[in-house]
């Protein structure tokens, strides 16, 4: 079946979230994602939106996060200070699920600003929830096209942390437990590794190269040593992603 | 005292330049009404405060009323840029604008913690992230109990909040449902609030759901009945988000020149909401009618 690398990107993205799973959903493909593993295998996943909406049903791909249409037919409704200090702070949410302008190679995203802060290039909207949604799931995936751009040696601004290094340990460290993090690209996933201790290369997606996917990262990726194939997306997960986004928004 | 004026006279009253104004609303009844009024009475100066600044913002720094903004996602939701805030804040057009920028838990902490008369609040936040290296509002302390290091942000007070309701009864008891965001915390912390809903009903309707009622007549100075005050957002059961509108202002924010007709033909040139509303045209509001789909009463007992 024909499909872009956008849409495999969306369904892989979707594959990552298990049925029964407490998701906290980003704004733009995140949100895509997760309203497709919900349609699909993850009919149980639980998702929340940061504006307050627990368990929500959505009838329609909601354009924005705090959409109608999230409202109607939810298990829960609470105020935004609630859904951060009752589900989020206690540690209720598995996933977070976030989109990124810069990531580097421990998983730090930046999506406050291109330049310097004071003088920037490009105003990046800024932290929104994913600050504190990254200091406080307990796995992460992020969703992004894969550029040299995004992918950067150097972030130009830390708005929501990976890998949580603290200043003194800056230097690669390795064996030590890290939490689960998943970068989904158009090209391939990435995954922390804990022997690494840093973002390796885990699934090729099919006719895509190591080399392109070199090309298109800023720093000298590591490859996992049993790197597989990321699966063809099968008709029905094309079929409800197209159903979701019939005006092509996102894809 | 009564409290029911139209939306100029309670702008006029209650916003002075220079002001801290925090328009409450996540997405969902958002005020445009009053920000358009806002613009319209060329307010300066104003510190504006909101989670999301949204298009409302948008058109306000674009009109010139803004001196500060108070946020923590300046995007345009789903679709992507809020192009006038990004040009005051690179290009200093049409003023350059200071920020000051929070996490969205930091900020609806923050009100919170204004709501509560606290000087400030904890949360578990902040401490890998580069923002407290920008913004020195952002602090951590050591738990005087457990001695954990935590972050800490400073209660918001604003001057005057701005909320919108589906409802509430002439002296303000405001009911809302649907997204509640930030509508309350913000209501109890300002000093002033403007209230404004799609219908003033009789008290009785308040009085038969009070656990519907979020906002309570103590702590309203106005009541502004405004039916279509959100548009181009939203309210829950009245009408849907104008998500069309929000793409188009994608668009036309592209261009200073766009955005100073649109300011022109949609806010200066119309006197009211009521003639915004008879400009957006009958066609528009069929299309943004939900289907209805009541919830279930339920029994609070009558207690003789």
């Amino acid at each position: 079946m024909d499909y872009g690398r956008n849409e495999l990107m969306v369904v892989t993205a979707a594959r990552e979230l298990r049925n029964g799973e407490t998701v906290l959903v980003g704004v733009g493909l995140p949100n895509l994602a997760c309203n497709l593993a919900k349609r699909l295998h993850a009919p149980k996943l639980v998702m929340i939106y940061e504006s307050g909406v627990v368990g929500a049903k959505p009838s329609r791909l909601p354009l924005s996060i705090g959409d109608p249409c999230i409202v109607t037919n939810s298990e829960s409704v609470c105020s935004m200070f609630e859904v951060f200090g009752y589900y989020l702070q206690p540690g209720r949410v598995d996933v977070g699920f976030l989109g990124g302008a810069q990531i580097d190679k421990f998983g730090n995203i930046n999506t406050t600003v291109i330049g310097d802060y004071r003088k920037p290039k490009v105003r990046l909207p800024g932290s929104g929830g994913a600050c504190d949604i990254a200091h406080l799931v307990k796995k992460i995936l992020i969703i992004t096209p894969h550029q040299k751009r995004r992918f950067v040696n150097k972030l130009d601004f830390l708005t929501s942390p990976g890998k949580q290094l603290k200043k003194e340990e800056e230097s690669l460290e390795t064996n030590k437990e890290v939490r689960e993090i998943k970068v989904i690209t158009d090209l391939c996933v990435l995954s922390l590794h804990n022997r690494y201790g840093e973002l390796v290369v885990e699934k090729l997606h099919p006719k895509v190269t190591l080399e392109e996917v070199q090309e298109n990262t800023g720093w000298k990726l590591k490859v996992s040593e049993e790197l597989k194939t990321t699966p063809e997306p099968k008709k029905a997960e094309i079929r409800v992603l197209r159903e979701l986004d019939p005006t092509r928004i996102y894809l | 005292m009564d409290k029911v004026m139209d939306m100029k006279e309670a702008i006029k009253k209650f916003v002075k330049d220079g002001d801290v104004v925090y328009i409450a609303g996540f997405t969902h009844l958002i005020n445009f009404s009053a920000g358009h009024e806002i613009i319209r009475q060329k307010k300066k100066r104003l510190t504006l405060c909101r989670p999301t600044p949204d298009l409302i913002l948008d058109q306000m720094i674009a009109a010139g009323c803004a001196q500060k903004v108070v946020f923590s996602w300046a995007g345009n939701p789903g679709v992507g840029s809020l192009r006038c805030f990004r040009r005051a804040v690179e290009q200093g057009v049409p003023n350059k604008i200071e920020i000051e920028e929070y996490t969205h838990f930091g900020m609806v902490a923050r009100i919170h913690a204004g709501a509560l008369n606290l000087p400030f609040i904890p949360l578990r936040s902040n401490i890998y992230s580069d923002l407290p290296k920008v913004n020195p509002n952002i602090k951590f302390i050591k738990c005087p109990f457990t001695h954990e290091k935590v972050s800490v942000v400073p209660a918001l007070k604003p001057d005057v909040a701005i909320v919108h309701a589906q409802r509430s009864d002439k002296e303000g008891n405001a009911q809302i449902w649907g997204i509640i965001g930030d509508q309350k915390e913000a209501a109890y912390a300002a000093k002033k609030v403007i209230l404004s809903v799609e219908e003033i009903v009789d008290e009785a309707v308040i009085r038969r759901d009070p656990n519907r009622t979020l906002i309570h007549n103590l702590v309203v100075d106005a009541v502004v009945e405004e039916p279509w005050a959100a548009h181009p957002s939203y309210v829950q059961g009245y009408y849907d988000r104008d998500n069309d509108f929000y793409l188009e202002w994608d668009k036309i924010s592209r261009e200073p020149e766009l955005v100073e007709k649109y300011l022109e033909e949609w806010v200066y040139s119309v006197n009211d909401r009521r003639e915004y509303v008879k400009k957006l045209g009958v066609e528009k509001i069929m299309k943004l009618q939900p289907k209805r789909f009541y919830s279930l009463p339920v029994d609070y007992g009558l207690y003789l």
